[in-house]
């Protein structure tokens, strides 16, 4: 007897479980749809969306900590030191500019939008934008490049720095050959002064080339 | 079609050959929209826009495939067997289309008004298993063979129930041909056979049950017939990629798939026609005439239509034991306790 009523209980499970599925499905008929209409309506962005990035070429003081940072090698930096007569500005946060930066290129083809590259900036100058939208159909024009000096302006800088550091080699030429003199004087009496004083630093009076900024202090808490 | 008698051999061929091409450009109107319904209420169902690109929310978008269907290149694999392959949509698609002779579309228009209509529909449209053995064998596919034996047990399990159904139908209203049927129905909604057919009060009122049943096993059965979910394993698509038709392409594919939805509406037809009234008006005499008619058959056939795609995107797909089960050990039998019923109360 039990095969029969598990028989007609199967039938009346079939039967029930489809009723109640086609009421599902017809509700749904008659709900809204959720399907965005892109192009024509676009999705709002969440608020630290991570897309194209941006520089602030201004604010950049070419210390390379970005191109280092990031994963894919997609940031190309290149710098000329400045002389200590050029004054190339301060930036936004406050810090002073000692190279100019000849070279700022992203290929945002490369580009895996991780974001490790916006922390480590000291200006917070590298940022990442909400804009998604940038297919070219040439992929040359997906090389961005940031840097604002025309090759007249790089060349000049070229050119500064290397009569800068020929005068500074120069110099130092010739306070080498004075310490030499002054050290074979030196010993050419050396009874008349036994506890001669220790050679002065006769060879670091010379201009020590400038430093890049990045041992700034109080750059180390910056988020 | 008697008006035609004395125009002479040309005349005659010119005139059938006319009138047999119009189910064809119905089936072709109707493939079309047809293929935008199916696509926007499964969209809806699953929430979610269909086309909305190709002309106004995508009424353009079955016309836009069908000009691609057709610049595709044909291609037939090497391993083929070329002759086989090439003539199975032909006969898939003449098994479909030869049944639509005998459907009665409106009061002045059926193909061919033969005593043994409904018969004919059945045997004609079994040759539709042939079609699909055919490409399955010929495509030299393992998937595809599956799909085409899967496909051959399923038909031929499934003519059972539907012969039995349209017994009953044939039991009530006395006769296989399907005019004669359409016509016995005439007289508005409480003529209908699935509600007992035009018979007194209280005979009505037993036969209901039984009547109401066949029609939904006849439903159920003609689902199968057409390889539609949930009995869709001979296509599969998650399973078997397309079945048999899984090494079509361009034209070729697409006969099947307007054979598939031509197969969809022959059956929605006949059952229409043996327990929906077929081209009578619900409302008896009152808005009834042959465009009427017309009209009226069309929306009851697309109510039918529409059910099956309800379906479709409700239910997953039976195994092949399970389908077998549903066919042999429960639609059968019931159909046998209707007939027997239906049967009793007519004669007493």
């Amino acid at each position: 007897m039990s095969a029969v009523t598990t028989y007609f209980n199967n039938i009346w499970l079939a039967l029930s479980s489809i009723a109640i599925g086609m009421r599902i499905t017809i509700k749904h008929l008659f709900v809204k749809s959720v399907t965005t209409q892109y192009p024509d309506a676009k999705l709002k962005m969440p608020e630290r969306a991570r897309n194209r990035l941006y520089v602030n070429i201004d604010d950049c003081i070419g210390c390379d900590q970005c191109a280092m940072a990031c994963p894919v090698d997609c940031i190309t930096i290149e710098t000329i030191k400045s002389t200590p007569d050029q004054d190339l500005g301060t930036t936004s946060t406050g810090q002073k500019k000692k190279l100019h930066v000849s070279q700022f290129d992203i290929d945002i083809a490369k580009c895996c939008y991780c974001g490790l590259c916006v922390p480590p900036c000291p200006t917070d100058c590298i940022v990442m934008t909400d804009v998604y939208e940038f297919s070219e159909f040439d992929r040359r024009n997906l090389i961005y490049n940031f840097s604002i000096m025309t090759p007249q302006d790089i060349e000049q800088a070229g050119q500064k720095l290397k009569k800068a550091e020929e005068e500074a080699a120069a110099k130092k030429a010739v306070a080498a050959a004075g310490a030499a003199a002054a050290k074979a004087a030196a010993a050419q009496a050396p009874s008349q002064a036994p506890p001669a004083a220790p050679a002065p630093a006769g060879g670091t009076q010379t201009q020590p080339p400038s430093t890049p900024a990045s041992d700034a202090p109080g750059q180390a808490g910056k988020p | 079609m008697e008006a035609f008698q004395n125009l002479g051999f040309w005349g005659t061929l010119l005139v059938t050959v006319v009138l047999s091409a119009l189910p064809m450009v119905f089936i072709l109107l109707y493939a079309l929209v047809t293929i935008y319904l199916e696509m926007k209420v499964a969209a809806h169902v699953q929430d979610r826009l269909a086309y909305m690109r190709t002309g106004w929310h995508g009424v353009l978008q079955p016309i836009a495939d069908f000009i691609k269907l057709l610049q595709k290149e044909d291609i037939i694999s090497v391993a083929a067997d070329r002759k086989l392959f090439i003539l199975a949509p032909y006969i898939v698609f003449i098994g479909t289309y030869g049944g639509y002779a005998a459907i009665p579309f409106s009061s002045i228009f059926i193909g061919a008004n033969i005593d043994l209509g409904a018969f004919f529909i059945v045997a004609v449209s079994s040759l539709v298993v042939v079609g699909i053995l055919m490409a399955g064998w010929a495509s030299n596919n393992k998937w595809s063979i599956f799909g085409a034996v899967r496909s051959a047990a399923q038909m031929i399990s499934y003519e059972v129930p539907t012969v039995l159904a349209m017994i009953v139908g044939v039991m009530i209203t006395g006769s296989l041909n399907l005019q004669d049927v359409v016509k016995f129905q005439a007289g508005g909604i409480q003529d209908w056979v699935v509600f007992g057919g035009p018979l007194p009060l209280l005979q009505k009122l037993l036969i209901s049950p039984f009547t109401i049943v066949t029609f939904l096993i006849l439903f159920v059965a003609s689902l199968a017939e057409v390889n539609r979910t949930p009995f869709d394993l001979p296509e599969a698509e998650s399973e078997l990629v397309q079945g048999f038709f899984t090494e079509y392409s361009g034209m070729r594919w697409a006969l099947f798939y307007v054979a598939e939805y031509a197969n969809m509406f022959l059956v929605s037809a006949v059952a229409v026609s043996f327990f929906l009234g077929g081209w009578g008006s619900p409302f008896g005499s009152a808005l009834s005439g042959p465009i009427w008619g017309f009209f009226w058959f069309v929306m009851k056939g697309m109510v039918l239509i529409f059910l099956q795609i309800w379906l479709r995107w409700t239910l997953p797909r039976l195994r092949v034991d399970q389908l077998m089960y549903t066919s042999w050990k429960v639609l059968t039998p019931f159909l046998f306790v209707c007939i027997l019923g239906v049967g009793l109360i007519l004669v007493l």
